[in-house]
């Protein structure tokens, strides 16, 4: 249990970058990049987690309980809904590159010149 | 066996919390592996809301309420409503 | 070099990469022992400090507020990236459109859908509102808050026609709303400078009762204004995919 999460955030990313490598189809390949980031918040959730404490949250809980580390959360928490835009984005660009070229196969795309 | 690190009054028992989060985690390598593996757009889209849902779920069990309210939001709604906008984009054109 | 090689060399190096990952991971301080001195260091002062009780969006708008500016100007700028990389793509595309609406089935939407949609529109913005306003108090915040309210759009858009979704959002009101959130969020960072305090500096009253809505100064407001900036910029990205979507319908 003391390194399981970690296993698991390995695991995600060799997951994730396998289907990025051998994706067909551009929004399946951007699909994959989904996949990778959230490896990330697994990550950044598991390293600041304290057994048996609460949620940063004293609204109903008195002040100074023992609570897992918010610095982490607050990272995780920007980092989702940012990722969402990015990703709308690349998905412009997909549809940009399938207009131009007619194609959404990233192994054709790249034999393409200009 | 894990001891606890700090002592609360809201703790639920160790063994429980344990074999919840070992089972989320389970479940979210599972859909990871899922999602890329399912190699049709449409269906992966559905998949990944799916994985949306499975991660928030993880992340009220590590005690993240905020981080689970905006993967649920984000994941499970707008990311598929934007993939899938897209590839209506790109089967309209193949017409 | 054929596709299968290309797998069998990303296996190789794919396996090297996540055994040195791992061989990373396993280096720190287990799961649950978490030691770190920032986040007791943090948790120690904040409630009194900001009168806030939700130590993670005071974390977001007060103590590292300077790193949320940079993520919210990301956000800005992708949005400002599909609409200029689409809205070209829309001006290059009116006039052979025409020709490809003819005879296309398109399958009325079902009542079932509308009505759900239309039911929901409502409590989605109430609770968008109250998300982005209660960022002190609860785990919301900005973010999550304007997500939520963005949704409420994409539901009218499913409960009634593209033209209803156009005329609640048009694309210049929604320009505007996000440049307002982007800028009033630096121009509250701004306006601490200009009274001689650092930038971001909280200098609104703190407000009595830790946890009340109208505690917590500037975190409020800055929550506020995220709300704003966030949804602006979702709905203008799923406004300007539908664009490109429908266009056709449109013309036809």
């Amino acid at each position: 249990m003391q390194v399981f999460p970690f296993i698991v955030v390995a695991w995600i990313l060799g997951v994730g970058l396998y289907g990025v490598v051998t994706s067909r189809h551009l929004v399946h390949q951007i699909i994959c990049l989904i996949v990778v980031q959230s490896s990330t918040y697994v990550l950044l959730l598991g390293v600041g987690y304290v057994t048996g404490a609460v949620a940063p949250y004293f609204f109903d809980v008195p002040d100074h309980t023992p609570a897992v580390d918010p610095v982490v959360q607050a990272c995780a928490l920007t980092d989702v809904v940012v990722e969402a835009a990015v990703t709308a984005l690349l998905l412009s660009f997909a549809i940009q590159a399938y207009k131009r070229f007619g194609t959404l196969d990233p192994q054709e795309l790249a034999a393409l010149k200009g | 066996m894990n001891t606890l690190a700090v002592h609360t009054p809201y703790t639920v028992p160790v063994g429980m919390m344990d074999a919840l989060q070992v089972t989320l985690l389970v479940l979210v390598a599972a859909g990871a592996t899922a999602v890329v593996l399912i190699r049709a757009p449409v269906r992966q889209v559905l998949m990944l809301s799916t994985y949306g849902v499975l991660l928030a779920v993880l992340f009220l069990a590590f005690q993240a309420p905020d981080v689970t309210l905006s993967e649920m939001t984000v994941g499970a709604v707008l990311l598929p409503a934007v993939l899938l906008l897209t590839l209506a984009k790109v089967r309209k054109k193949e017409q | 070099m054929t596709p299968r090689q290309r797998r069998w060399i990303f296996l190789v190096a794919g396996a090297g990469l996540v055994a040195f990952y791992l061989w990373g991971l396993l280096g720190l301080p287990g799961f649950g022992r978490y030691p770190g001195p920032y986040g007791p260091a943090i948790l120690r002062v904040a409630v009194a400090q900001t009168n806030a009780t939700g130590v993670v969006s005071a974390i977001n708008f007060e103590y590292r507020g300077f790193d949320t500016v940079g993520e919210e100007f990301i956000l800005f700028a992708a949005a400002a990236g599909v609409a200029t990389v689409l809205r070209r793509l829309r001006g290059e595309r009116d006039r052979p459109a025409v020709d490809e609406a003819v005879g296309r089935y398109v399958p009325d939407t079902s009542s079932a859908v509308r009505m759900v949609a239309l039911l929901f529109v409502g409590p989605v913005v109430l609770a968008g509102w109250w998300l982005a306003s209660h960022a002190q108090t609860d785990p919301s915040g900005g973010f999550q808050g304007g997500v939520v309210l963005a949704t409420a759009f994409v539901l009218i858009y499913l409960s009634g026609e593209f033209l209803v979704f156009k005329r609640f959002s048009p694309i210049d009101l929604t320009d505007v709303a996000e440049a307002v959130g982007a800028a009033g969020f630096a121009a509250v960072g701004v306006s601490a400078v200009a009274m001689g305090l650092p930038y971001l500096e909280n200098y609104l009253p703190l407000g009595q009762v830790p946890g009340a809505v109208s505690s917590s100064g500037t975190i409020a407001l800055i929550s506020f204004f995220v709300g704003i900036e966030v949804a602006a910029a979702f709905i203008l990205i799923v406004g300007e995919l539908l664009d490109q979507t429908l266009l056709v319908r449109q013309r036809g």
